[in-house]
């Protein structure tokens, strides 16, 4: 008995070792010549499921990349499951896309924590994980992560984007801040701060906080307004940057007031905030907004719409995530035409962190794309628009972050 | 209906002994099978089925609150959570090795539940569901409030476990016997626990609390002593599952984390050991087939499947294989004669 249970151990041991031997002998995973995988997760359902419409739009584009004969006939075979937000599901969704489903690469997988949670696998696998769909600022670390990038501006990019625009327009500034005490709310401050450079920090006459569970934002608030700041960086989720904004106008409170793009919305935000308070509002913008009627003649916008009607019929056409998904899948395309026939993983790679001024369609006139093996983070371009009361308005030019680095 | 029933128990206390030794027997096979699984499947299986070992300890957990004691717990997430952040905290912050933190997990768990199940002894049914629910709700938001233990919103990120120096093993592989370890041992543990004295004091609790009062049970320690069991089970799984994802987020820990966990039990059979098992199964097999199915309403799907799992098997799957058993043995013994 005993000796029987020690041969079927040692069998299983065996068995084993002869079964984790092989694997990774196939050159290029998830190509052939007629087909390209690509993996994505996206949270179709929970609670952060109205990010689903950017999974449904990418596939919508690539749909109709296949339907003009695929990139260098290769049709694109778009695998994408739902991770309902939850970062142990994408761990095990994106494993069975990279080890059952041998996709390519992957790419677009939504949400900073999601990400997180999938950021060692993918490196460890050197798996490209590209354009990942998060504003956090970690993702463009080619030193120790060098399989992952983001696309779109990071939150640090968008601070320093103010930071220019206040030291260039406002004379002698006294800047306070509100933002929300985690990674994201410090993300935006460093990169503020970083734009203000040395001399420009000491305009900072106070920084106030609040917790995500705090009920409101009012004493914060009036402190800042007694700090006799004329510049207010408003560094808030919508909840409370509706309150901000409120309170600001209540208490006759009238700086400069940034808002993070986090809050934009001018469903959301700023009806509720009341149009009178938020006009004035200064924020930022890097793709066409579909609601704005001068692209109402612009032939991208047009393209774009007929791309909707065409492709994801049901998909809300006034949604700014629509075009965000249409843009980020045209760069991933881009990147597979300049990859040519060698779709390799590490020329994938290769080819991603070496796109220059690639200017697409849909994004902001003089917004461009750019990458190189050391700048992972491809967007850094933001144009400042003002509230006017009914909408956000574009105003004078597109702002760099990359050259205040 | 309860001559039926009392007629029934004692026809199994007369088949006991045989029944029991088919159990075993049975046990041990699965055993054998689930030691040679891993060698068998890709390293993305063996994951999966590490989830579903992790899922089956959890389950179990709650299904000895809720099963045995009938105290309903819609926030068993949260001790999950706990046992998870416990595992994360030690291993990040104070480089514990990582296999302490697993029965710290339990042990932090254990207390936490027995203190939340003091003043839940004065709530039932309906009203510590909401109880255990508000729970649910509070521990993403306080997960991120302490951010500076926590790492906030954005998780804590960990390495995965390297199996022992010497062991023939992938880490996948390690990892499932790490859990397969665990899941043997709580389930004989809880098998012991609930066959004896103190199995039948919490089923005489749930069934007639006034009549156990009169048999001399102390009713509201067991009641608290059994949450604290219950939320140890469900810690140590958490534990386990910050092992096997290496990541923890609030996010992971919502309320539908509870929720499933709630249907893993109902599905998998309530009152019964091996009911977390198929439970387990289900919670982390039928989403995703749900998703194979229709990829545009996989949630309608997986509703139908529960749907037609409560119907069909009412008293869940362990008892529809029971039902199943009892009446292939009827079969053979009439066949074999008296």
């Amino acid at each position: 008995m005993l000796t029987r249970r020690t041969l079927a151990v040692v069998l299983a041991l065996a068995l084993g070792v002869a079964l984790a031997a092989p694997a990774g002998a196939q050159s290029t995973p998830g190509v052939t010549a007629t087909e390209i995988k690509i993996g994505n997760t996206n949270p179709y359902s929970g609670p952060a499921s109205a990010y689903g419409s950017i999974g449904k739009a990418i596939a919508a584009y690539f749909k109709k990349v296949n339907d003009e004969g695929g990139i260098n006939g290769r049709k694109i075979n778009f695998i994408s499951y739902d991770d309902a937000y939850s970062p142990p599901k994408t761990v095990e969704m994106v494993r069975r896309l990279v080890e059952q489903d041998q996709v390519a690469f992957v790419f677009q997988t939504l949400g900073t924590p999601s990400n997180s949670a999938i950021h060692r696998y993918v490196n460890q696998q050197k798996v490209p994980h590209l354009f990942v769909a998060t504003g956090a600022t970690k993702w463009g670390n080619p030193q120790n992560f060098p399989w992952t990038m983001g696309w779109q501006p990071t939150y640090q990019t968008e601070g320093k984007v103010y930071a220019q625009y206040v030291l260039k327009n406002v004379k002698d500034p006294k800047i306070g801040i509100l933002y929300q005490n985690d990674d994201y709310g410090k993300d935006y401050l460093k990169g503020f701060k970083d734009g203000l450079g040395e001399a420009g920090r000491k305009a900072v006459v106070l920084e106030q906080t609040y917790e995500v569970t705090d009920p409101t934002v009012d004493s914060q608030i009036a402190n800042l307004k007694s700090s006799g700041a004329n510049v207010f960086f408003n560094i808030t989720i919508p909840k409370f940057a509706v309150q901000a904004i409120k309170k600001a106008h209540d208490l006759g409170w009238k700086p400069l007031h940034l808002l993070n793009q986090v809050s934009s919305s001018v469903g959301v935000v700023l009806q509720p905030a009341g149009v009178e308070a938020s006009r004035g509002l200064i924020s930022t913008l890097y793709l066409k907004d579909p609601t704005d009627p001068q692209w109402k003649d612009d032939q991208a916008y047009k393209d774009w719409l007929a791309f909707m009607q065409k492709y994801y019929p049901d998909g809300n056409t006034r949604d700014v995530f629509n075009v965000y998904a249409y843009s980020v899948a045209q760069t991933m395309v881009h990147v597979l035409k300049q990859a040519g026939n060698d779709l390799s993983r590490a020329n994938i790679m290769k080819q991603a962190a070496n796109i220059k001024d690639l200017a697409l369609p849909m994004l902001y006139p003089g917004v461009k794309i750019n990458t190189s093996p050391t700048d992972f983070y491809p967007i850094e371009q933001e144009t400042l628009v003002k509230f006017d009361g009914e909408r956000w308005v574009p105003f004078g030019e597109v702002y760099d972050a990359a050259k205040v680095r | 209906m309860s001559v039926r029933d009392v007629v029934a128990a004692a026809d199994q206390l007369r088949r006991g002994a045989a029944v029991r030794h088919w159990w075993l027997g049975g046990a041990v096979l699965l055993f054998a099978a689930a030691c040679l699984l891993p060698f068998l499947i890709s390293g993305f299986r063996v994951f999966q089925f590490t989830q579903v070992g992790i899922y089956a300890i959890a389950l179990l957990g709650l299904n000895i609150l809720t099963g045995y004691n009938g105290q309903i717990s819609l926030g068993h997430g949260a001790f999950y959570a706990v046992g998870a952040y416990t595992a994360a905290i030690m291993i990040d912050r104070w480089a514990v090795p990582y296999g302490w933190t697993v029965p710290a997990a339990g042990v932090l768990c254990f207390v936490v539940g027995f203190l939340f199940g003091i003043p839940a002894l004065r709530l039932e049914g309906l009203y510590l569901a909401l109880a255990t629910f508000a729970l649910a709700l509070a521990v993403p938001q306080i997960l991120k409030y302490f951010d500076d233990w926590t790492g906030g919103s954005q998780g804590i990120v960990l390495s995965k476990p390297e199996p022992p120096p010497g062991l023939p093993l992938t880490a996948d592989q390690w990892l499932y016997f790490l859990t397969l370890a665990w899941l043997v041992a709580l389930f004989v543990l809880a098998a012991n626990l609930l066959r004896g004295r103190p199995g039948r004091a919490l089923v005489a609790i749930r069934d007639h609390p006034i009549a156990a009062a009169a048999m001399g049970v102390n009713s509201a320690l067991y009641k608290s002593l059994t949450f604290g069991v219950s939320a140890a089970y469900t810690g140590v799984a958490g534990a386990l599952s910050a092992l096997a994802i290496a990541f923890v987020a609030p996010d992971a820990f919502n309320v539908f984390l509870s929720i499933t966990l709630l249907v893993g039990i109902v599905i998998g059979g309530l009152a019964s050991i091996s009911g977390p098992i198929f439970g387990a199964l289900f919670i982390q097999f039928v989403p995703n087939w749900a998703q194979d199915i229709s990829k545009a309403a996989p949630w309608a799907i997986y509703g139908v499947f529960l749907i037609g799992f409560v119907y069909v098997m009412p008293h869940g799957i362990a008892g529809a294989v029971r039902l199943a058993w009892r009446r292939l043995r009827r079969g053979a013994g009439t066949a074999s004669g008296p």
